[in-house]
């Protein structure tokens, strides 16, 4: 039972940098907008991230605040993935540029950045770069009072989570909540859908697909940050962080595009991403497991294109560029 | 009741280049009646309106609506003023429901789903649109999707309607439908103009008909005081002598046999309804009909590239035995032995590859004829600068790509090809569509050039003039049916003209 436990609270730990990954990306897909850039866009977040937080508590000292660290790390992050998002943007909405050959540039773009600045800092202060262990703690404590923690099975499994865990639960609420009540998530919809019948309805095709794009890639970025800090132990590391953001776009695809999916669907993949570690069977080799969350994801896009059902299908317009002048 | 003037556009003009596709028209539109604009294709009947819902701006002309001059620069500025234009193609996301639909784009507060399906609701009973406001439009009909278009712009509170062929893509059954919510518009005071080439709709539903004829306004009638025949007159004019050569052949013999043949599209909509007919060498066989009656899937099951649910097209062979061509793919009809050449009405997407040159088009017939795994180049080539000078082809040279020709050259290219390959059948679809007078004869010449070398010649064209002194008979197909034969030497526009928009009447049994 507790090697259970121990399991599904190590996999939601994994799943909430997945889980930020995708609602990021499934904001941007929803203009119409393919980012696969979300790999370097996850790298420049956990760089620029633990960047904030290092140098806040440098100037700091030991007065730092772990509220404030945690709310500058989540600033840098989201604004470096917004600035890569926006080069995306720029590209691909003005200049119409190809989306799939701008979002692989991104990648690698963005993973040369990111290693870029974390060795940057790990020269410039010579050697070592990670927060103190008071911030250290900040980071990774959970909300709840140990009470709620101590009730048995549920406490563990609800209740013993980072704060990230449960903001990126409630921005999937948030999101779902936009896009099925409000107006704006009506018309970014209808973006990503037709964009030319969203602009003869006299809806701001680009100014949608840039805001969906940007804030898409800054919520993505925030993904990267989450994991430096909590799973990498506030230290620079970009071995664990490389193929996270692929996963991502993978998972965008297991949810449908639909927020409140990415809620347990990147609870399951970071399950099967961890496994290995807990979960060892013999004579099966840990690459088996690794590959598992995509086998899922293929399974997913036969079934929902075997189906056939218009609500399960990626936007319509998803990888087209939008020209009002072609017929 | 005396009816108000809701509209009146005067000495409206509009050029597109030397084109003029409006000559100082004027119109008035009242409330409380349909008016039927009535012309053939590109007589500049949607110009006119687009003019009306802001998407062009006249060149000149005034428009006023209830005696007040207004200005209309873009569809939302339409909105404004209460006019509303549902075109040919519905511009709707496919994952909303009917409700988000009518309501996108639209700012009036706060959203509320449920207060504008009610809204929905109360015009559709108001005027007898059947719809399920909650419904999503992927799983609607085209009659459905077009009830959303007019409701959206009720919703707008348009009083002022323009429908663009509303019932080109409708049933029998629908297209009545249409028609009573029509009425229950008019009735409730809106004005009402449904631009139209069919004359049993104009008779049935309009109030008054106004007709164009190649961007000149004809005239205004009163539906109730006159008839087809009149409108049709209206709308072909006098016949234009055009002097085209039209010499007779010998001796013609039977090339190709039609029978009962009938094609049916994706939606189940009958595009071709057992069409017979024979083609002779050294003929040049017209097709007339309103756009859309079948002329293209007839092309197209000609050729192997449409499905064809039943009937038969049988090619006859120099030594008199038959081929059944119905059911071969192209590759295969080419592999019979039958010589048929298709000059298609896309020329660049159908006929030619456009960043081509014209040797690598040409060399799309012959690509075959080369061994291994090398292109053979040679032939193509040559015949691809005798076409060039033998047509006048103005290109900087033969691997210039042809997408930057001009339409003339681009056709010229196609056709050359096309003859090159000496088939025994030649068809075309609007050979000389947006050609220039001099490059449109030199099109003439070569299809008769190739009649008088006893060729079967079918030209599906949409000019009644041309049809009348370029073919030796003309066959005229309407909704997808053969309203007749006639000979195209004895007969007049008018009796074409007729033909052409008149379902099943009894002066259609002709030969």
């Amino acid at each position: 039972m507790s090697t259970l436990i121990t399991l599904i609270v190590a996999a939601v730990t994994f799943g909430t940098v997945l889980m930020y990954g995708t609602l990021g990306e499934i904001l941007t897909e929803k203009t119409g907008n393919l980012n696969l850039g979300v790999e370097g866009i996850m790298y420049m977040g956990g760089a620029f991230g633990l960047a904030g937080a290092f140098y806040y508590e440098k100037a700091a000292g030991a007065a730092a605040s772990g509220p404030l660290a945690i709310s500058i790390a989540i600033l840098s992050a989201f604004v470096a993935g917004m600035a890569a998002s926006a080069i995306y943007s720029f590209l691909t909405i003005t200049l119409r540029a190809n989306q799939n050959v701008t979002g692989l540039a991104l990648s690698i773009f963005g993973t040369g950045i990111g290693q870029f600045v974390g060795e940057f800092m790990r020269v410039s202060e010579g050697g070592y770069v990670a927060l103190s262990n008071h911030l250290k703690d900040a980071f990774n404590a959970t909300v709840f009072p140990s009470f709620f923690i101590n009730i048995p099975v549920v406490g563990r499994i609800f209740f013993s989570h980072t704060v990230f865990f449960y903001l990126a639960v409630i921005l999937a609420v948030l999101m779902y909540l936009f896009f099925k009540k409000t107006r704006t998530g009506m018309y970014l919809t209808a973006v990503g859908e037709s964009p030319s019948t969203s602009d003869a309805a006299g809806i701001n095709v680009t100014k949608y697909k840039y805001l969906g794009t940007t804030i898409g890639g800054g919520i993505s970025a925030i993904g990267g940050m989450v994991y430096i800090m909590t799973t990498a132990g506030c230290v620079w590391n970009h071995e664990g962080l490389s193929g996270v953001g692929w996963l991502a776009v993978a998972l965008v695809i297991f949810c449908i595009w639909r927020p409140l999916n990415a809620i347990w669907g990147s609870v399951l993949f970071g399950a099967m991403m961890i496994m290995y570690l807990r979960v060892s069977i013999p004579f099966i080799p840990t690459e088996i497991y690794k590959i598992l969350p995509y086998i899922v994801t293929v399974i997913v896009l036969v079934l929902t294109s075997m189906k056939n059902s218009r609500d399960k299908q990626p936007p319509a317009s998803l990888g087209l560029n939008y020209f009002r002048e072609e017929r | 009741m005396e009816n108000k003037c809701a509209i009146e556009m005067r000495n409206i003009t509009k050029r597109f280049g030397q084109v003029v596709a409006n000559d100082s028209i004027n119109l008035k539109l009242y409330r409380g009646e349909i008016l039927a604009l009535l012309g053939e294709n590109g007589s500049g009947k949607t110009t006119l309106m687009n003019m009306l819902s802001g998407i062009y701006q006249p060149d000149a002309g005034e428009i006023f609506k209830d005696e007040e001059q207004i200005y209309i620069h873009s569809p939302r500025e339409a909105y404004e003023y209460g006019i509303g234009m549902i075109h040919q193609h519905y511009k709707l996301i496919e994952v909303f429901s009917a409700t988000q639909n009518i309501i996108l784009g639209l700012n009036d507060g706060k959203m509320d789903l449920s207060a504008a399906e009610k809204k929905v609701k109360e015009i559709c009973d108001r005027y007898g649109f059947e719809i399920d406001p909650s419904k999503k439009v992927y799983d609607m009909s085209v009659s459905q999707k077009q009830t959303i278009e007019i409701v959206k712009m009720l919703y707008r509170g348009a009083d002022i309607l323009i429908l663009d062929e509303p019932t080109a893509v409708l049933t029998p059954q629908e297209t009545n439908k249409l028609f009573k919510v029509l009425k229950n518009m008019k009735m409730d005071g809106k004005a009402i103009v449904i631009i139209t080439h069919k004359l049993h709709e104009v008779m049935d539903v309009s109030d008054k008909v106004a007709v164009l004829r190649k961007g000149q306004y004809i005239g205004t009638v009163n539906t109730s005081e006159t008839n087809p025949q009149a409108l049709t007159d209206m709308m072909v004019g006098h016949a234009v002598s055009l002097n085209i050569d039209r010499p007779k052949y010998a001796e013609p013999k039977k090339k190709l046999i039609v029978e009962g043949l009938t094609c049916i599209d994706a939606e189940g909509i009958k595009k071709l309804d057992s069409v017979s007919f024979c083609a002779y060498t050294g003929e040049i066989l017209g097709v007339a009909g309103i756009s859309g009656s079948g002329q293209k899937e007839l092309l197209e099951a000609m050729t192997g590239l449409y499905p064809v649910k039943e009937g038969s097209i049988r090619f006859i062979n120099d030594s008199g035995s038959e081929v059944e061509l119905v059911g071969l793919t192209p590759k295969r009809i080419r592999a019979t032995g039958v010589g048929m050449a298709f000059v298609p009405e896309d020329r660049l997407g159908m006929g030619l590859v456009g960043s081509m040159g014209m040797t690598g088009n040409m060399m799309l017939r012959s690509w075959k004829n080369g061994r291994g795994a090398l292109l053979k180049k040679k032939e193509p080539e040559e015949l691809a600068n005798r076409v060039w000078k033998d047509l006048d082809v103005v290109t900087p040279g033969v691997n210039y790509p042809v997408r930057r020709l001009s339409g003339g050259n681009v056709q010229k290219v196609l056709v050359g090809r096309e003859i090159a390959s000496q088939p025994e059948v030649l068809l075309t679809a609007y050979a000389v569509r947006g050609l220039d007078i001099n490059t449109s004869y030199t099109i003439y010449n070569l299809l008769t050039e190739q009649k008088m070398n006893g060729v079967a010649v079918v030209y599906v064209g949409e000019d009644l003039d041309v049809l009348l002194e370029l073919a030796d008979r003309i066959l005229v197909l309407c909704g997808g049916q053969v309203a007749g034969v006639v000979d195209a030497r004895n007969t007049t526009k008018e009796e074409v003209g007729l033909m052409m928009t008149q379902f099943n009447t009894s002066g259609g049994a002709h030969e």
